[in-house]
């Protein structure tokens, strides 16, 4: 009788809980580390963090990332070194979303909010320039562009996922907050490191 | 003999009310399985989303029910593509070819009428006595077969007229399928035949007034071959070789677009709402059933009628979304060596029983006769299909059967 097992199997499914959401009008829970687009972060003194070394185009395995970096002037320095990123572009018609160009970065400036809804209707809106980039000076969020579905809480945790790993190659410094604050929520705590608790 | 004779509506002289009923009754034929079509594309998707979880369609209308109307538009505006190398002619034509029969069947389906105490399936409307079926010609249900049989070509040819290669085997898995299992069809039908004495649908169903359905009477035996024939008459899953999308883009419909599609989209599930009449109609006593209130008695036939079309329209979606679908091979094996041979050996024990009971043989020894002569038959054919495995292999051992 194993020919009826089956239909045994798809009659229950008719009471079962649906999987499905309804998408535009209901949303799931995104996870913590998702990757979305990108944002430009800045020190909280309004510095920018990027430093134009082009180690995110160079990694970028799309070849999205557009940098040129150029010396910072002396009278108003835009990042705290000697160069800044003088000209950053992300083309999103390129990007994979494979967060390789924030694990290059060695000043953790780019980073990926949780947004991903965003539809741009020529490819001039979908190639976002520094200034759409970068986040606000005196708030620290991220621009809202008109095309841009933002949600409460895609902001937060940007980087979340950069605690677990060393931010100076060494795993004694794991977890050690050695960032400044980012997107305006302050420094948050650090995450476990990458030992378990017995190694520790 | 008269072909309209049966209906009592046309017996007498016909004036201008009787043109008028019969155009009512073709109207609201049309329009019932129009309407009953687009329901029954809901349905579908609706329950097979409900036994897998999902909520399917639920945008347009109440529960999505507006969602094939939606399609249907949107199909209408759509493109409509003629391939190069297409027989334009035949391409035309095809649709027509499978829509055409698929409608002409169900005008032959009693759906309602009161058929207790020998009335016949008679109601009454505007002074006129009429049955509730478009038609009722004395051949009956032979005139099924003959549509069903029509609506082969309309595969066959959209496939070859397409002029493109996953048509025309689609085209020809669909008439090789649709040929074999009609013969197991027509003999599943044969045995209500013997059981009813007539042919016409309305003589079937008057013959089951009485709680006798031929489900029963018959033996259950041709009413499950002529459930698993009717499916894959259909293309139905798990019959669905036809169309099967993994190897055959969309089978014989491939290069159809637009309207086009949208008429054998159409047809499609118009053959699923007339054949699941059909077999209540043959099987299940067609609006036969009880009158619960009888203030409104003329409101249960048809209530009984859709439920029990209901029923057969659920077990097809059910099938659809429980079995996976048979290997060409199989298919064919079990429409020619076990479907055929057994809805035969039943149609020939049911007429050796008819026959037995007019001559007064002891039912016994026909249906040891019978088993005798069946279980012969059984040990023939597979040692026939024993001796053609091993000759078509050459060897000495035994091939895949």
């Amino acid at each position: 009788m194993g020919y009826f097992q089956g239909f045994a199997v798809t009659f229950k499914k008719l009471w079962e809980k649906r999987v499905t959401v309804p998408y535009p009008e209901q949303k799931r829970d995104k996870p913590a580390r998702l990757h979305g687009r990108h944002v430009l972060s800045r020190y909280e003194d309004g510095m920018e963090k990027c430093i134009g070394c082009e180690l995110c185009a160079g990694v970028c395995p799309a070849n999205c990332i557009y940098v040129r970096g150029a010396d910072n002037p002396p009278d108003h320095p835009v990042s705290p070194g000697e160069r800044y990123g003088f000209v950053y572009e992300i083309n999103y018609l390129r990007c994979i979303h494979c967060d390789l160009c924030v694990e290059a970065c060695p000043t953790q400036a780019i980073t990926e909010t949780k947004l991903f809804e965003f539809s741009f209707t020529n490819r001039t809106d979908a190639v976002y320039t520094k200034d759409e980039l970068l986040v606000d000076a005196d708030t620290g969020q991220p621009q809202h562009l008109p095309w841009e579905d933002w949600r409460p809480g895609e902001d937060e945790d940007t980087s979340g996922w950069m605690r677990a790993t060393s931010p100076s190659g060494s795993a004694e410094h794991t977890g050690l907050v050695a960032w400044a604050g980012e997107l305006g929520y302050g420094i948050r705590a650090p995450e476990d490191g990458q030992r378990s608790e017995k190694e520790n | 003999m008269n072909l309209l004779a049966l209906d009592p509506l046309l017996s007498g002289d016909i004036d201008l009310t009787i043109v008028l009923i019969v155009l009512l009754k073709a109207g609201i034929a049309f329009t019932f399985l129009l309407i009953s079509v687009m329901l029954m594309v809901w349905f579908e998707r609706k329950l097979i989303s409900d036994m897998q979880n999902r909520i399917g369609p639920d945008v347009a209308g109440p529960w999505g029910i507006l969602q094939t109307l939606a399609d249907g538009i949107k199909l209408f505006f759509k493109e409509d593509l003629i391939p190069d190398r297409a027989d334009r002619f035949v391409f035309k034509l095809a649709p027509y070819l499978s829509l055409v029969p698929a409608f002409l069947v169900f005008a032959v389906v009693p759906i309602g009428g009161d058929f207790r105490n020998d009335a016949g399936g008679v109601v009454t409307w505007f002074g006129h006595q009429t049955l509730l079926q478009v038609a009722d010609p004395p051949v009956g249900i032979l005139f099924f077969l003959a549509m069903s049989s029509i609506a082969v070509y309309g595969v066959m040819l959209a496939g070859w007229a397409s002029g493109s290669k996953y048509p025309l085997l689609g085209a020809v898995r669909a008439s090789a399928q649709m040929i074999s299992y009609e013969a197991a069809l027509g003999l599943a039908m044969a045995t209500v035949f013997l059981m009813s004495g007539t042919l016409s649908t309305n003589g079937i169903v008057a013959d089951q007034a009485t709680w006798n359905w031929n489900a029963v009477t018959t033996g259950v035996v041709p009413f499950i071959i002529f459930l698993l024939a009717g499916t894959a008459e259909l293309n139905r899953p798990p019959f669905d070789l036809v169309e099967a999308e993994q190897e055959l883009v969309g089978g014989f419909h491939t290069e159809y677009s637009s309207l086009r599609f949208a008429l054998f989209f159409l047809a499609e599930f118009m053959n699923v709402i007339t054949m699941s009449a059909i077999a209540v109609t043959l099987f299940l006593g067609g609006p036969n059933g009880p009158i619960l209130i009888e203030s409104v008695a003329w409101l249960w036939p048809p209530l009984w009628f859709f439920a029990k079309v209901a029923v057969f329209l659920f077990t097809f979606v059910w099938l659809r979304a429980t079995l996976p679908r048979f290997r060409y091979d199989q298919l064919m094996d079990l429409g020619w060596k076990m479907l055929i041979p057994a809805a035969l050996g039943w149609f020939l024990l049911i007429a050796a029983l008819n026959v037995g009971g007019d001559r007064g043989w002891p039912t016994w020894a026909v249906v040891g006769t019978g088993m005798v002569v069946g279980v012969l038959g059984y040990l023939a054919l597979t040692g026939a299909i024993r001796k053609a495995t091993l000759d078509r292999s050459g060897q000495d051992f035994e091939g895949v059967n």
